[in-house]
């Protein structure tokens, strides 16, 4: 079975800052992770290929040091990474970035299963996974919470995580899942994985080795544009109601309908 | 603030790591419910296990990593700094491991080091009986040729992993008139006839490692589960315990520095007479105490394991002085850790109560602190007469 994962290099949110004059992520200081939801989407593709063989390319785009979340990938036991990093590049929204994925995967010759997180925790946008199945032209099923290959070894039954239960879904690969926290425990990374995943080659394919063309990749390629954005403002007051119980209940009753919360 | 630099390569760094992100992963949300219920590591077992934490010390051809006793200290040391009861669950495994690496035949260990090295089989070691501890000279388990068979018969007491462990290295003897030259190791497998396990002991502390009886009834073994030769089982037990004991060092420097963490961490949040304790000269000079026994432990405790692995033989003087020194400083620590957390060190919702109880073992298993000074005496004694 021919496994891609697509995993996205994020800042972690625990150590990340907003600067809200310049309304934009401080990442020097952060530190890099794997998108969270992408460890899972990674774990379902090890354990399909320990159960099914075949091998778990893991695919990323972005700058030069997203190679360590490929390392990161090795590690816990992908057997082979590509990251896809050209200048050209920077800039992408979703229908860029799809579009170069695409490219790398068409590359890679025939897959069957596509997997990538639900989301990435830093863009929020839960679009590269649909917008790649599109381009691919195969079935997406996107939010999978579990995940069953039947007989065969080409249908799968799964349930979609919706908001108010779930779907239960039949469908054929090749296919692209986005997968759910619920779907799985990503696995700890082996010594002997992260051994040779130091030593490992990652080749860096750039727009000329994906044959991408030039308009359609990077910021020039994107219809998209962030224009601003900014943190929401909590403020938080305080005020302690004093004297008898009654007293006090009819005074917070009296402030939450003054709020308009009651 | 510029941390020792122990000079570790990159890939002790990923051991420690590693190791490290087991304990806070895996470790760390469970041990107080491991330790309460005295529940077996079990699924740890597995996730060290997926780690490749198991065949650190094993040749590459029985799937192991090949590394040594530095990389083993460093790995059970920040395992310990999670609960020292699963960590000592690992070591055991090495403990009854070594003996096999270090004396068994081809055939035994392409038998059985490949299933240790990747964790699927635990081992345990047992030496200890009733009444044979410290004087193990004194043990009464006797093994008896008869044909093709080794007949064994007594009671092993307080094996760490008894009844969980696939795997036993065990010592008895095979010529009682020849005293400690007439012990022999033995292999012992889980399902072997006549081979069964005693009552699960109540202990103090160290909960979540499962201690009980290994009994012999009548048990019969094939003549090549024999380890080393005939009369060697002494040579075995001592060389493996050199091997073993600075590990029981690092998981003392793991346990006190977790102390150390939580009395710091505490100290600086706790108000009393309107300024956090740690202001106060009473609590900082028992802070920088701990600290400073603890960075002298961990740096004699690695220079010893270095030295193990750079081939020095006769080891037993720095073996025991690893495991003495690191060991007390793991009672005092966690005690001083008790003391500067007050009344609420002494509940169970503060994790110090149980590193205290924990600690207490470390001077008393694989051989007591009073017969680590002795090995050291002894040894000094030799050196200087030749002088």
């Amino acid at each position: 079975m021919n496994i891609v994962v697509c995993i996205k290099q994020v800042p972690d949110a625990q150590s990340v800052h907003f600067d809200t004059e310049k309304g934009t992520l401080v990442r020097g200081e952060a530190e890099a992770i794997i998108n969270p939801f992408d460890l899972h989407a990674l774990e379902a593709g090890i354990q399909m290929r320990d159960s099914y063989g075949g091998e778990v390319v893991v695919l990323t785009m972005g700058p030069p040091q997203a190679e360590d979340a490929l390392r990161e990938a090795l590690g816990l036991g992908a057997d082979r990474g590509i990251l896809l990093s050209d200048r050209a590049f920077a800039g992408a929204d979703t229908l860029a970035t799809t579009y170069t994925l695409a490219k790398a995967i068409d590359r890679l010759g025939p897959v069957d299963l596509v997997l990538c997180g639900r989301q990435a925790i830093d863009g929020d946008t839960a679009q590269v996974g649909p917008g790649l199945a599109t381009r691919l032209g195969i079935p997406c099923v996107t939010s999978v919470s579990t995940l069953e290959v039947l007989d065969d070894r080409k249908t799968m039954h799964l349930r979609r995580v919706c908001e108010e239960g779930y779907d239960l879904i039949e469908v054929e690969m090749p296919a692209l899942l986005t997968v759910v926290a619920s779907l799985n425990t990503p696995r700890l990374p082996s010594l002997k994985g992260k051994i040779r995943a130091r030593k490992a080659e990652i080749p860096v394919w750039d727009a000329q080795e994906l044959g991408a063309e030039p308009g359609r990749v990077g910021l020039v390629g994107s219809p998209t544009q962030v224009v601003s954005t900014s943190v929401p403002k909590f403020e938080a007051r305080r005020e302690m109601l004093e004297g008898s119980p009654e007293g006090q209940v009819e005074a917070l009753v009296a402030r939450l309908k003054e709020a308009g919360i009651l | 603030m510029t941390q020792v630099n122990y000079f570790l390569t990159e890939e002790q760094q990923m051991i420690v790591d590693l190791a490290r992100q087991i304990a806070v992963e895996k470790i760390i949300p469970v041990r107080a419910e491991l330790d309460r219920e005295e529940k077996f590591p079990r699924e740890i077992m597995r996730d060290l296990a997926q780690a490749d934490l198991f065949g650190l010390y094993i040749p590459e051809e029985y799937g192991g990593l090949a590394r040594g006793c530095f990389e083993n200290c460093l790995a059970v040391e920040q395992l310990a700094y999670g609960c020292i009861a699963v960590t000592t669950t690992f070591a055991a495994s090495a403990l009854g491991g070594y003996p096999i690496l270090l004396f068994g035949s081809d055939e035994q260990k392409a038998r059985y080091l490949p299933d240790i090295a990747s964790g699927r089989r635990l081992v345990a070691f047992g030496l200890t009986e009733a009444n044979a501890g410290s004087d193990a000279a004194r043990i009464q388990t006797t093994a008896v040729e008869d044909g093709d068979y080794w007949v064994i018969n007594g009671t092993k007491q307080w094996i760490t992993s008894g009844g969980e462990a696939d795997i036993y290295t065990i010592i008895a003897m095979t010529d009682r008139k020849k005293g400690a030259r007439g012990a022999t190791a033995f292999i012992l497998e889980k399902g072997d006839p006549g081979f069964g396990f005693g009552k699960k002991e109540r202990k103090m502390g160290l909960m979540a490692s499962s201690t009980r009886e290994l009994l012999f009834n009548d048990c019969r073994i094939p003549k090549e589960r024999i380890l080393g030769r005939r009369g060697q089982g002494f040579i075995l037990a001592m060389k493996t315990l050199d091997l073993a004991r600075p590990g029981i060092g690092a998981i003392g420097v793991g346990l006190a520095q977790a102390a150390l963490d939580e009395a710091v961490k505490y100290a600086r949040q706790r108000i009393q007479f309107d300024q956090p304790i740690i202001s106060f000269q009473a609590i900082q000079h028992m802070l920088a105490d701990m600290a400073t026994r603890i960075e002298a432990s961990r740096a004699l405790v690695y220079s010893i394991a270095r030295t193990i692995d750079a081939g020095a033989r006769d080891v037993a003087k720095l073996s025991a002085m690893a495991k003495v020194f690191a060991t007390d400083t793991a009672m005092q620590v966690t005690t001083d850790a008790v003391q500067i957390l007050g009344g609420y060190g002494y509940m169970k919702d503060y994790p110090v109560e149980k590193m205290m109880r924990d600690a207490k073992v470390l001077q008393i298993y694989e051989g007591t602190n009073q017969i680590m000074r002795n090995i050291i005496g002894k040894a000094l004694n030799k050196e200087y007469a030749k002088k």
